[in-house]
């Protein structure tokens, strides 16, 4: 479904690495199978041929693992970024997480990134083979004899399906059109939320957060989680857990979490796309998001280097912590 | 051979449910299966497996071990542990139930440990036979058969009809209970059954996986190369491969103070913690890569080191479908285990 070939990303990375603008590639490694692609760093022309994979698997956010990258390189690191990495690309610039001079940016155009979850829920277990053939997904199971065809639209990432952006916000190049900023319905769930009673939506969260095992991959992989020691793994922080103790524990985390990347979240939807307990954490920082729109105009963390959350941007016209709190009687 | 009708199968557990509490695969709102205490209306999932595995009922995530209450100079120590009542584990999968052979090589060796004995010694496991293996399934690797199940009580679920076999005293017992229920039965639809999974476990992609460059004895050849920063080089560090195993064992003991005393309980710990074993001389090991190293030669060498070269793995697949970056054993063993596995 890509319009971008995983030949041409090969291509522009053998050239960087060829006239020596890179030292190395962040790029998605082949996997067993056809969906389980591996964030890895390429160094040679022979490894990226062999082993380079572009898809409509390659959902992974690289922008995170320049902060480990840009330290243990030495010179460039190329990185493809797809527009929604673009956002937290720049958010962690704004927050000084990596040096911008070790990276070389290639904006890639991104149709969306499919979910195997959601086509398992189609086809079943066993799948052996998934081809890609424009918008068709051919996928072939152990248990058919006939491949079946899905259109890659209906089995799209849930972020992918409420994609607020086509746009680049960051690169040094690009390959493709920088794209728009489009419409989307991201905050519609969040609306439905907002509609149930207080005791429904305790009963929604307490639902899908006591599902939660703490394996901290929501944590580990958003891009706005780079402190060098987090709370919750810190012995001394008073507030170190590796489980949860009760109910109260199991949500502590989650809210927190929410709470320290308010204003700096760019909704770019790694942490429910890497939940293994399917728990929809975007929606609590969608929540946040649309909060911080209403309250002080819209607000699109990542969007240019260097801006300033509202939330840490005192103005004489902010509002008044009193028409928040009134707002909950509405 | 018995069997139960599929029909019956909900007033059995009604029936069983009498007498102790009776867990269950069934599916959540998210489609997917996790074991429930059965109840009035919920049903026996078809999922192929749960997403958790069933290692929580023996060695649960957290559990309270001990409480002290201080009054003035004196401490109380105070035993909190509660009596366990016998329960059903009901429709675990073959992988799963080799799993407590490897766990029970920990906890019950010397020093036993009492809480997992005590839920162990209460658990009875019927177990249920694979019918539609999937693509991250690899049992057959590490010697199970996914169509002849363990436990204490075998189970084959077929079109209408679940037939069960006894293995043990304990689950002869069960079985008695259920009386009722069974009936005495020839093997043909089961041994249908056994016959069309082996067609599927051959042709599953990955039961060419080799483990014979791996085991005890291999730590200095593997220790120290250079693939594993190759292969850990952008490892989350996060906890879902060690969570979602079945075999994974490792535990931290932590207090929690409560005002007039400490609550000491224990929680499961993951290698990929940054601070896993770490003790008052600090940390030993201080980059993810070997931390990352760690999971696997644990699995891979140590274990069967100590353990007459059983592997502490399943191959139940879970950490291959729930690695947020898609790094895991089988990509590990193939790099690391030279020709047979490339």
């Amino acid at each position: 479904m890509q319009k971008i070939t995983c030949e041409m990303l090969i291509d522009k990375a053998v050239s960087l690495l060829s006239n020596g603008t890179v030292k190395s590639v962040l790029g998605w490694r082949k996997g067993e199978f056809d969906y389980d692609l591996t964030p890895s760093l390429f160094e040679t022309e022979e490894d990226l041929k062999n082993n380079f994979c572009y898809s409509d698997f390659s959902g992974a956010n690289f922008s995170k693992y320049l902060v480990k990258m840009t330290k243990n390189t030495e010179g460039k690191v190329l990185v493809f970024l797809k527009p929604c990495d673009t956002y937290s690309f720049n958010q962690l610039l704004t927050e000084h997480r990596f040096d911008r001079e070790k990276v070389y940016a290639v904006g890639i155009p991104c149709e969306g990134m499919v979910d195997i979850n959601k086509i398992k829920e189609i086809t079943g277990e066993g799948i052996s083979k998934i081809d890609i053939d424009g918008e068709t997904l051919v996928v072939t199971t152990l248990y058919d004899d006939e491949p079946q065809k899905i259109n890659a639209s209906e089995v799209l990432l849930e972020r992918c399906l409420n994609c607020k952006s086509k746009k680049h916000v960051a690169y040094d190049e690009l390959l493709g059109d920088e794209g728009e900023i489009i419409d989307s319905n991201r905050f519609d769930e969040v609306e439905k939320l907002e509609k149930m009673t207080p005791e429904e939506r305790f009963l929604f969260w307490q639902n899908e957060l006591s599902k939660c095992i703490r394996c901290n991959a929501c944590r580990d992989v958003c891009p706005a989680c780079t402190c060098e020691k987090c709370v919750f793994d810190n012995p001394n922080s008073g507030v170190e857990n590796k489980a949860a103790a009760n109910s109260f524990e199991e949500k502590m985390f989650h809210i927190i979490r929410a709470f320290h990347v308010a204003g700096r979240c760019t909704d770019c939807g790694e942490c429910s796309r890497v939940c293994p307990q399917n728990i929809p954490l975007h929606l609590l920082n969608r929540k946040f998001i649309k909060d911080i729109n209403s309250f002080y105009g819209e607000y699109q963390a990542g969007e240019e280097v260097g801006q300033r959350a509202p939330i840490v941007d005192y103005t004489v016209d902010d509002l008044e912590p009193g028409e928040v709190f009134d707002r909950g009687d509405k | 051979m018995l069997k139960i009708s599929l029909n019956r199968i909900d007033e059995m557990f009604k029936a069983l449910s009498q007498n102790g509490p009776i867990y269950l695969p069934v599916d959540g709102a998210d489609k997917k299966a996790r074991f429930e205490k059965w109840e009035e209306g919920k049903t026996w999932s078809k999922a192929l497996n749960t997403e958790r595995s069933a290692k929580d009922f023996f060695f649960p995530q957290m559990e309270d071990i001990v409480k002290f209450k201080t009054e003035g100079k004196n401490i109380e120590i105070i035993d909190i542990r509660s009596e366990k009542e016998d329960y059903v584990i009901f429709g675990v999968r073959p992988c799963d139930v080799k799993s407590f052979e490897i766990l029970d090589r920990v906890f019950l060796s010397e020093p036993v440990d009492s809480f997992y004995k005590s839920r162990r010694e209460h658990g009875i496991i019927v177990s249920v036979a694979c019918s539609k293996p999937t693509e991250t399934c690899f049992c057959g690797v590490f010697g199970i058969d996914a169509t002849e199940p363990q436990g204490d009580v075998s189970g084959w679920r077929c079109e209408d009809a679940l037939y069960v076999r006894a293995n043990t005293e304990k689950g002869e017992k069960f079985l008695e209970t259920i009386g009722e229920f069974t009936k005495e039965c020839d093997e043909t639809e089961v041994l249908a059954q056994k016959e069309k999974t082996k067609k599927i476990l051959d042709k599953l992609p990955l039961k060419d996986l080799d483990t014979k460059n791996f085991g005890g004895g291999k730590t200095n050849e593997f220790f120290n190369s250079p693939l594993w920063e190759e292969m850990s080089e952008t490892c989350l560090g996060c906890g879902t491969c060690t969570f979602v195993c079945p075999t994974c064992q490792c535990y931290d003991i932590k207090e929690f103070k409560t005002g007039d005393g400490v609550i000491r309980y224990r929680c499961w710990d993951s290698c990929m913690y940054s601070d896993f074993t770490k003790m008052a001389h600090g940390n030993p090991r201080l980059t993810q890569t070997e931390r990352f190293r760690q999971r696997f030669m644990h699995k891979l060498v140590y274990y069967p080191e100590n353990n007459d070269g059983i592997f502490g793995c399943v191959g139940c697949g879970r950490c291959l479908q729930k690695c947020p970056i898609s790094m895991n054993i089988v990509k590990v063993m193939k790099r690391m285990g030279g020709k047979e596995n490339e």
